[in-house]
């Protein structure tokens, strides 16, 4: 039952050039909007409010006029698993109820919002903190105007369970349904985008799916200048990130003084 | 008053003493009632756990009476399966304490998760692969051992011995005790094991990350020998609280002695392997992931004095005053290693739970602090009541200790 | 939890894992049926009952 499709399968991916990304903010907002995130009256507690796409900012520590400023987005980094039951993405295999499991055909790390019994061992686990808990019910007050934003397409969470980041799953499926009714099986590149790659007006985010070598998220995936946060941890992200700033790729991983190495000039 | 029910041979304070000395427990009860209802009625905001601090103080007060609680099945193993008979004379406290503490640390977790009437899912829609499955399994499952094993202390009260059928069940379910210790000690294997399992396979944490033996990392062996080491000291602590506030001696030395000196060569060993952890650990996996030991402590409330205090002042040391007979034999020196001991396992459970989720994985990550509400403290607090709660009605009302009279000729011949 | 479930799945994972659970709950629950029928059996006066 569970036979792997892995490598026949798609890898949804994403890949992000911090050298483009301004910090405007703009993914966080239209993800939010997307996916129907509660926001509440009080948002001043960061430690439980709820953004599945995140924007760090981080500076290259020097002083002034040396200093330097980038912005790490950060969704879900739907780490892989090898499809063989060996290695998991590290909340897959410590969720207690298996409400959260790799699509095989997709690759995206999906959440059961109405099985998850909020134990938020995958809270723990998971090393981006890309895992939000409903600390509170939804707050959607009929007459404010929070209630225009909702999206039928995705369900909302009540409180008590965990959610992150699903790559607009529900955008793939609206995809899928447009190409069945146009009698086609594959989508083409672009059909398919998250809310954060379509809303990112500097076009920083690429998206698509990392097994067709034909899309550019592939290829740039390739780059040398490619990296993922915490490559080390072994958690095979499928978030790629681009920059040709060492000192932004060094605050990507931990590393001990000269186990960085800088990327060799590139050559067109 | 209640005399008919106090056990025979033995001597209890007046029915109103008693009734005030349960006040300021009912009162944590009520306190934990309250914080409660709250987390169930409003939801889990009424703590101070957060995205970062998903696993707070609850977390650690389960892990710590699990651990502590640990007694129960360790004691009955040595009695039942092994045959020291001498500890025949602790076994009903020690299974008592094991079930306020289990009972209570199952409460608390109902009270934790998010959608609590969802608990079952677990056992449901179990993921084998999750440590915490494991966890959950062995110790639902334990509970209703212990539960069995109480069975029968609660059966020899001198009321219920009246009825036939009671006393006999209860004396048919005592002669197979041997049956439920043996399970008893083989889940309690797997689900202390599994409680440092939990921490040790998030791979991707580097301060609670261990590599081990197959699918179990060193934490599960780790946190089973710690359990035991320290279990009996538990059970020494509570017995001797007990013999305190009443007043008279419970236990004769041979069975107390015998705890003791068990622990004390666990806990020698547990120290040893411990140590070895850590250094494995601080220069082996931790440079691997690009990162140095002090890095986990460059920041923050939680300093290296916390694993200084862990492994030398709640461990060496009183590793070392339970391994000399001399010092074993003097309450003082007994009491102080097993305090020392006890709160050298919470600590370690501490360092586990709330350490791990301070720390910045992410590089631009930062260090966070936690500190509970009231709330917390009250379910927290109230299992505390609970427990002394239910272990003094035990007390007065069952025979727990069974030298008790034998020990105490003068005092128990005016005994009703 | 159980071979009708969803989520169970035949392999050696499952067997090991279900296998210890359902082995200790079943000696558990031997021990107390056990327990019982020799109540009943004594209090039926076909067993003596052994006094301690």
């Amino acid at each position: 039952m569970m036979e792997e499709q892995h490598d026949h399968g798609h890898r949804f991916g994403m890949v992000i050039d911090l050298d483009k990304c301004t910090g405007c903010g703009t993914c966080m907002v239209a993800c939010a909007a997307e996916n129907n995130v509660s926001v509440r009256p009080d948002e001043s507690d960061k430690q439980r409010s709820i953004t599945w796409m995140q924007l760090f900012k981080i500076t290259n520590g020097k002083e002034f006029p040396d200093t330097e400023v980038s912005y790490f987005p950060r969704p879900c980094m739907q780490c892989e698993e090898d499809g063989h039951g060996g290695h998991h993405p590290t909340c897959v295999s410590v969720c207690v109820a298996t409400a959260t499991r790799v699509d095989p055909n997709t690759g995206i790390v999906s959440q059961i919002y109405t099985r998850c019994i909020g134990c938020r061992y995958c809270q723990a686990a998971c090393p981006y903190h890309a895992r939000y808990f409903n600390w509170w019910d939804g707050y959607f007050p009929k007459g404010k105007g929070l209630e225009k934003y909702l999206s039928p397409e995705v369900s909302p969470r009540m409180r008590g369970v965990v959610e992150k980041c699903t790559f607009c799953h529900h955008r793939y499926m609206r995809a899928k349904t447009q190409a069945y009714a146009e009698d086609r099986r594959e989508l083409e590149e672009g059909e398919y985008v998250t809310a954060c790659t379509e809303a990112c007006p500097a076009q920083a985010i690429t998206f698509g799916d990392l097994n067709n070598p034909e899309h550019k998220v592939s290829q740039l995936a390739k780059s040398p200048y490619a990296f993922r946060l915490l490559e080390r941890i072994n958690t095979k992200p499928k978030v790629y990130y681009l920059s040709t700033r060492d000192w932004v790729r060094k605050m990507a991983d931990n590393y001990l003084p000269g186990e960085f190495k800088r990327v060799k000039k590139v050559t067109g | 008053m209640d005399s008919p029910l106090i056990p025979e041979g033995v001597k209890r304070c007046s029915p109103k003493v008693f009734f005030f000395w349960t006040l300021p427990w009912i009162g944590l009860l009520l306190w934990g009632g309250v914080a409660a209802v709250l987390c169930l009625w409003k939801g889990l905001n009424q703590t101070n756990m957060s995205n970062i601090f998903a696993f707070a103080l609850w977390i650690v007060f389960d892990l710590g009476l699990i651990a502590l609680g640990a007694g129960a099945f360790f004691t009955g193993f040595l009695t039942y399966i092994i045959g020291r008979k001498e500890l025949k004379n602790i076994i009903n406290a020690a299974v008592i304490i094991g079930f306020i503490c289990y009972s209570g640390a199952v409460a608390m977790l109902g009270i934790d998760i998010g959608q609590p009437i969802r608990g079952w899912f677990i056992f449901w829609h179990a993921n084998i692969h999750s440590m915490l499955v494991e966890v959950s399994f062995c110790i639902t499952c334990y509970l209703g051992v212990l539960a069995v094993e109480f069975i029968p202390i609660i059966l020899e009260n001198r009321k219920i011995q009246e009825v036939k059928e009671l006393r006999l069940f209860g004396h048919n379910l005592h002669e197979i005790m041997a049956v439920f210790a043996a399970t008893g000690t083989f889940l309690s294997f797997f689900h202390q094991g599994s409680l440092g399992g939990m921490f040790g396979v998030m791979y991707a944490r580097p301060f609670a990350a261990r590599g081990g033996f197959y699918i179990w990392p060193w934490t599960f062996f780790l946190f089973i020998l710690s359990a035991i080491a320290v279990g009996p000291c538990f059970t020494i602590l509570c017995t001797r609280l007990t013999e305190a506030i009443s007043r008279k001696k419970l236990v004769p030395d041979n069975a107390i002695q015998l705890l003791a000196k068990i622990s004390a060569w666990l806990l020698s060993a547990y120290m040893v392997l411990k140590i070895l952890d850590t250094l494995v650990w601080m220069y082996g996996s931790v440079p691997r992931e690009g990162l140095t030991f002090m890095d986990f402590f460059r920041q923050g409330p939680y300093g290296v004095w916390m694993l200084v205090v862990e492994i030398i002042i709640c461990g060496i040391i009183p590793a070392i005053i339970l391994m000399i007979p001399n010092a074993r034999k003097q309450q003082g020196w007994l009491i102080t290693a097993s305090l020392l001991a006890c709160t050298g396992i919470v600590l370690n459970r501490f360092m586990f739970i709330i350490v791990t989720l301070a720390i910045p994985v992410m590089p631009f990550g930062r260090f966070w602090s936690y500190l509970p509400t009231w709330q917390e403290w009250g379910l927290s607090l109230a299992i505390i009541g609970y427990g002394i709660l239910l272990f003094s009605l035990a007390y007065r009302y069952l025979p727990v200790f069974p030298k008790e009279s034998e020990l105490n000729p003068a005092l128990e011949t005016r005994a009703t | 939890m159980t071979p009708f479930s969803f989520e169970w799945q035949w392999n050696v994972e499952y067997f090991i894992f279900f296998g210890f659970l359902y082995l200790a709950l079943t000696v558990v629950g031997c021990g107390l049926v056990f327990a019982g029928i020799k109540t009943a059996l004594q209090l039926m006066g076909f067993m003596r009952e052994r006094h301690f």
